[in-house]
């Protein structure tokens, strides 16, 4: 009885501990990011890794999300004989949900995991130490430039993400299963407003922030994983509760920031 | 006479004074009060057997780690309560060997060695080739500026780092187990390049090994790691004949019984 | 040359991106950037029942405006203020009605405007007295039952 008080006590102070410590990371991340000195290449070969080779990925997920919000909606509204509001649907569930939470649950499969790996092996091949006893500050050196990144292409993904669904939904509704295609635009034009787009952008920037925050503080704070963060192992261990932690965080997100902007 | 005497002093200036440095990691107490002087310009090595601690000493050499109470003074400023803006100062003046190298694994090995003149200096491109291929050709590494660091031997890893943590002419290096892992062509070789650069660059050298003896040949202190305190900071040659029991112990079972004096060689088995 | 790569990829990445998200908020959020002018008119009803913000204004069909606000008046009975913005160059004569209608039997609520005959028009900051309250279905359906006692 008494084992139990003490494995929940234990277990708070741990995740307190590492909630705290992750906190301070973040804050020590973004203020370093917002002091001089600025490097811009370091940046721009991170938005190469998190955004633009991403892109892929991002086409072919946003067009079929597109599709098949298209194809689910077009037989729902078909029952109202509202055919006419599916490209307001489809837009607006882009724009607002599906593609930010979407797009940043890609990223962080593509790039939140390697990220993790990357840190975390760092710090487990002592190369973050030699970084520090090289008087280069890590979180300088290594985390700025991928916070950037992130916050830069998180939004630039989105919109992506957003413009190939409704041209999914457009192929779909319009080709396929003859929704008129002039309604199908004007129903978007008319319904979606710039609350809409605002929403959308602002949930790509805190997920691109959150995302790379989890990334980066799970790798570089390796060694103090409860489940021995050594070796191989240790690295992929950490890695997958990484991913699970930042997809579970971007959706808990999603909802808060749809209850506070609605 | 108070020249020589004040030559004498500016010789014997003291590099790193670690005063009475404890270190526990939850219930087991790894350092329980070292003290230890290393002289400017000299080369000490800490010894001991495994598990007793070498690395966290050096750790708290390198203000990765901070004691539980205690002193580390590198130049007369402390590494434990310095502010990470002083510590980056402090670090300004090191070198580091790591055990397993930690070249950065993404990089080339030029890119390497230029990463510290990358980010802590402001000199241009030229420059940084210079220095860096003058410290890759003082390793004897040619040919393999554009190799990743899994690309070639692991003698010549330890090659480049040793390069990458001179490239800043640093007053004091470091080494963890600069030999493990190497076959004995290589860690002569490693031995020959350190014996090479000190005697170039002047450097005060603190190394971590076991490979005893051969480690002796290179240091003028030897300092042994035993029960949590530093057993002494003597010379190789007190060392090999001193009569403190754990030193004794140590010699025995590293170097053999060729090493023990008369009397125990006498004495009945 | 690497360096080079990373560039070019990186540039044509944020363009690309920057260009969908200009279509996005240019068009579907209707950022003035280009957008036309505009001048605002106001209008009162009974009731305006599931009218929003945003919704349109048509004239004949044609989309002529949006509602930009909706209050309420308690001084005045207790009726909706509704305002519009209307693209410049649209005339409405003083004795213009605006109603609230809506499209299809389910759909959304919009204001539908008939023009009137009048010289005089309506300037910027003014009010359309004419006006109509949206038809609700529930009064239609229970008028038409209690007309049949």
């Amino acid at each position: 009885m008494f084992s139990f008080f003490e494995k929940i006590g234990d277990h708070g102070l741990y995740y307190l501990e590492q909630a705290g410590r992750m906190g301070l990371f973040l804050l020590a991340c973004v203020w370093r990011m917002v002091t001089p000195p600025y490097k811009l290449f370091p940046a721009v070969r991170q938005i190469h890794f998190i955004g633009a080779r991403s892109i892929f990925v991002i086409l072919f997920t946003g067009g079929f999300t597109g599709m098949v919000l298209a194809l689910q909606g077009y037989y729902t509204l078909r029952k109202f004989g509202s055919e006419g509001l599916l490209g307001a649907a489809v837009a607006l569930s882009l724009i607002r949900e599906l593609g930010p939470v979407l797009a940043a649950l890609m990223v962080v499969g593509r790039a939140g995991s390697a990220i993790t790996a990357e840190i975390g092996i760092m710090r487990n091949s002592e190369q973050i130490d030699a970084l520090e006893c090289m008087a280069i500050d890590p979180c300088r050196y290594l985390m700025v430039p991928k916070f950037i990144a992130g916050i830069v292409s998180l939004p630039l993904l989105t919109a992506v993400f957003d413009m190939v669904g409704i041209l999914g939904g457009y192929l779909v509704g319009v080709m396929m299963l003859g929704v008129n295609g002039g309604t199908y635009f004007q129903g978007m034009y008319s319904s979606v407003d710039w609350n809409d787009i605002e929403m959308g952008l602002v949930k790509s920037l805190v997920f691109g922030l959150l995302i790379v925050w989890i990334a980066t503080a799970k790798g570089y704070f390796l060694h103090w994983e409860r489940s021995g963060g050594f070796g191989a192992e240790g690295v992929s261990r950490t890695t997958t509760s990484a991913v699970v932690l930042a997809s579970v965080t971007v959706l808990v997100w999603d909802y808060l920031l749809s209850a506070i902007m609605l | 006479m108070t020249v020589k005497q004040e030559k004498q002093f500016s010789s014997a200036r003291i590099a790193i004074e670690l005063v009475d440095v404890k270190k526990s990691f939850g219930n087991q107490q790894v350092l329980s009060g070292v003290n230890l002087q290393v002289e400017e310009g000299t080369t000490t090595v800490i010894v001991g057997a495994s598990g007793q601690g070498k690395s966290v000493i050096l750790k708290h050499m390198l203000g990765l780690m901070k004691p539980d109470a205690g002193q580390i003074k590198v130049f007369g400023q402390d590494v434990a309560s310095a502010s990470r803006r002083q510590l980056k100062e402090i670090r300004k003046d090191f070198g580091v060997l790591f055990q397993n190298v930690a070249l950065f694994d993404s990089m080339t090995i030029y890119d390497n060695v230029a990463l510290p003149l990358r980010e802590r200096t402001e000199a241009g491109e030229e420059e940084i080739r210079a220095n860096v291929e003058e410290k890759l050709n003082m390793m004897d590494l040619h040919g393999v500026h554009e190799k990743f660091p899994a690309q070639i031997s692991g003698g010549m890893q330890k090659r480049v780092g040793l390069a990458r943590a001179l490239v800043l002419d640093p007053k004091i290096v470091f080494f963890d187990e600069p030999t493990t892992g190497l076959d004995v062509l290589k860690s002569n070789e490693i031995y020959r390049l350190f014996h090479d650069t000190q005697a170039r660059l002047r450097y005060t050298a603190v190394i971590v090994s076991h490979d005893v003896p051969k480690i002796f040949k290179l240091s003028d202190r030897v300092a042994l790691l035993a029960e949590g305190v530093i057993q002494s900071s003597i010379s190789p040659e007190e060392f090999q004949r001193s009569d403190n029991p754990l030193i004794r112990h140590f010699v025995e079972t590293t170097m053999g019984p060729i090493y023990s004096s008369e009397k125990e060689e006498t004495a009945p088995l | 040359m690497k360096r080079l790569n990373v560039e070019v990829a990186v540039g044509i990445f944020m363009v690309v991106g920057f260009l969908c998200f200009a279509w996005l908020s240019v068009r579907l959020g209707d950022v003035g950037l280009f957008a036309a002018d505009t001048y605002s008119v106001e209008a009162r009803f009974d009731s305006i029942s599931g009218l929003k913000v945003g919704a349109l204004v048509e004239i004949s069909g044609v989309h002529v405006g949006k509602v930009v606000s909706i209050r309420l008046d308690q001084e005045d009975y207790y009726q909706a203020v509704v305002g519009m913005e209307i693209t410049e160059g649209i005339a409405l004569q003083e004795d213009s009605i605006a109603s609230v209608r809506t499209s299809g039997i389910i759909g959304d609520k919009f204001i539908k405007i008939s023009p009137g005959g009048m010289d005089e028009l309506i300037e910027d900051g003014g009010e359309i007295e004419e006006t109509e309250s949206a038809i609700s279905l529930e009064e239609l359906v229970s008028k038409y039952i209690f007309e049949k006692d």
